[in-house]
């Protein structure tokens, strides 16, 4: 055991330092760089540029500048190149934003989607099924950003509901529950529309899982022993079909991260995927460098925990 | 041949080629087949969209008409001040006009090939990657080389690419390249290889202990001819029905790409670019949104479908549970 947990955490130090070298050398390696991003104002001069180039260790050999963003990363000293903030606070602050909206869009996914996909695979070929088979087409379909749109134009026409930010502006001095209920008018649509997609994904597969499970040899055998058909789907079936999905919870991670800067843009939601957004427009490669790291990080300990679940909750895996 | 004559005498189901046996599943599931005339529909449409946007006057997609703006689909031609020449396709804007009075059909028109191209390349490019990563893992796993395997090297780095947030990655690459068609398939293709990767080396890895290729080494049969004409053809099926599915995809963020400016660039219109362009105008013109926004969504859903059909054909499994 201790063997197994020595040498996953080693293998995936080893991925995490694979990763940032090519993040850094993709970013670094494009054309363009930060002193270019105003190039028709005339106050910069070309000693200006070279004065910029110089403090941000531009004009360095790539394997140095990667060991100075290294070595300020881990002291904490990591800048921004936009307006010089440290990167790691920065990052900190969109990431509560982000927090609750990654949450919210998580629950929603799973709440609707697992026992959606579970009735589905029950009443195969019934009205529910079709339909539902249909529907988690469309919506994988559809482009985010245009069911967006037409959300918004819905929303606050029909139900003159806030939708933009993450509160009202001016309402810093109403009571605490109606700051609360603005606070939830506007986080319910963006988490809506991001866990559309994923709810239909997943509802599909809870159902083909689903399906391969009840024809399983052990649930005739727990059907022939009089339980009752509740305890055969929810506890013989389901708790079977769930296992693969505790493998998914890792590689989740980059797809929300990535997913987001489309619906943060749109609805002005100062979280993680819009300050990438904005580090990538500004180029501003510490940040999008600490962005991807921090995002692999998080995924290599997400693929870490689900692996050892995967075990605790499977008996036949045994971990060497 | 023997066998196959023994087998023979009345005609079963068994006797029916693989192609026609997977024909008759596929025909089943009218939402795909329904799909499939609708692709073959756009195909057409889009080879004869390259041939008039670019040599019939009606179809140009640039022609500013300034006293035309924002007319809603349907209008017919009536106006004094444009000329005659300059008239749209049948002297009607079919889906209306935008900011600058283009037309917006022969606009969606030009974009339809640009947009299935792109689709097209970068799922090319990303199955070929994968064909080829997945196979030398598959078939070549075991050799060393130095410390590590070429297998654990290969699927190592499917791991690293898994770890990138993959719009993020693009959007970032894409930003920082010249802004290009080509970039942008390249771009896809290059972050979405991993899944047939991944596929491909599974299916070798089972197919090259078959009898068939143990056959075929006991004849000195050259390993690259092995590996192209008996293991990959049996390997392809799978990784075309999720090719079908990564063209809708690709397509898909193609047009985020295009919404956040990032896509192809004015003046020549994709499906995105239009959307974008038009969503400024959401109230006073809703057909600018909307026109794209749905031909997106149809075209996408048209292609997922199809790979669904296709993997039921192609998957003895799924046929039985339907």
């Amino acid at each position: 055991m201790t063997a197994f947990l020595l040498r996953n955490i080693s293998q995936r130090l080893i991925l995490l330092v694979f990763i940032s070298i090519i993040a850094h050398s993709v970013v670094h390696l494009a054309p363009g760089d930060p002193s270019l991003v105003d190039p028709s104002n005339p106050r910069m001069k070309p000693e200006d540029i070279a004065r910029i180039r110089a403090a941000f260790h531009l004009d360095d050999p790539l394997y140095a500048q990667y060991a100075y963003w290294m070595r300020d990363l881990f002291t904490g000293q990591l800048k921004s190149f936009k307006d010089n903030q440290p990167v790691l606070g920065k990052i900190w602050d969109r990431f509560l934003n982000s927090l609750p909206l990654f949450l919210v869009t998580t629950l929603i996914t799973w709440c609707i989607a697992f026992p959606f996909g579970v009735q589905a695979a029950l009443k195969r070929g019934s009205l529910l099924d079709k339909g539902g088979t249909l529907l988690s087409y469309t919506l994988i379909s559809f482009p985010g950003f245009f069911l967006a749109y037409i959300c918004i134009i819905l929303v606050v026409k029909v139900f003159d509901v806030p939708v933009i930010g993450i509160s009202t502006f001016g309402l810093e001095d109403a009571g605490p529950w109606f700051q609360t209920m603005d606070r939830i008018w506007h986080l319910t649509i963006p988490a809506l529309i991001f866990a559309s997609g994923s709810i239909a994904v997943l509802s599909r597969y809870v159902r083909s899982q689903m399906l391969e499970v009840i024809h399983m040899d052990y649930i005739r055998t727990a059907r022939a022993k009089g339980l009752s058909e509740e305890v055969v789907i929810y506890k013989h079936g389901l708790r079977n079909a769930l296992l693969p999905f505790i493998t998914m919870f890792g590689l989740l991670i980059p797809s929300l991260i990535g997913g987001s800067v489309i619906i943060e843009t749109i609805f002005s939601w100062p979280g993680l995927g819009r300050l990438g957004f904005e580090a990538i427009l500004n180029r501003d490669f510490p940040v999008i460098l600490t962005l991807n790291f921090i995002t692999a990080i998080l995924t290599l300990i997400g693929t870490f925990v689900s692996d050892i679940l995967y075990a605790v909750a499977d008996p036949r895996i045994k971990l060497q | 041949m023997e066998l196959a004559e023994q087998s023979g005498g009345t005609l079963t189901e068994q006797e029916l080629s693989p192609i026609r046996e997977k024909w008759n599943v596929f025909r089943k599931n009218r939402s795909a087949v329904f799909s499939l005339w609708f692709l073959i529909f756009l195909f057409v449409l889009s080879i004869a969209a390259i041939l008039l946007t670019q040599y019939s006057a009606p179809f140009d997609p640039a022609t500013v008409r300034l006293s035309e703006k924002f007319l809603p689909p349907m209008t017919p031609f009536t106006s004094d001040l444009v000329k005659p020449e300059d008239a749209p396709p049948f002297d009607i804007y079919l889906l209306g006009t935008d900011e600058l009075g283009r037309d917006v059909f022969s606009r969606m028109l030009e974009g339809t090939p640009v947009s299935l191209t792109i689709g097209f390349v970068a799922v090319g490019i990303s199955v070929s990657v994968g064909i080829l990563l997945g196979g030398l893992a598959g078939f070549y796993g075991r050799i060393r080389l130095g410390l590590i395997t070429v297998d654990t090297l290969i699927m190592r780095f499917v791991d690293i690419m898994l770890c990138f947030p993959t719009f993020f990655l693009i959007l970032t690459v894409v930003a920082l390249l010249p802004p290009s068609i080509y970039n942008i398939m390249i771009v896809i293709g290059l972050t979405s290889w991993m899944g047939t990767a991944r596929l491909v080396r599974a299916e070798f890895l089972s197919l090259r202990e078959q009898d068939y290729v143990m056959a075929a080494r006991s004849q000195a049969i050259p390993e690259m001819r092995i590996i192209f004409q008996h293991i990959v053809p049996n390997a392809i099926a799978p990784v075309l029905v999720s090719a079908t599915i990564g063209v809708a995809s690709a397509i898909l963020t193609e047009s985020a790409l295009s919404f956040l400016g990032f896509g192809v660039q004015p003046p020549d219109a994709t499906w995105g670019n239009i959307l974008s362009d038009g969503k400024g105008y959401i109230f006073d013109a809703p057909w600018l949104t909307f026109m794209p926004g749905f031909t997106i969504l149809f075209v996408v859903l048209a292609f997922n479908l199809c790979g669904e059909g296709l993997r039921e054909a192609y998957n003895p499994k799924l046929r039985k549970q339907r």
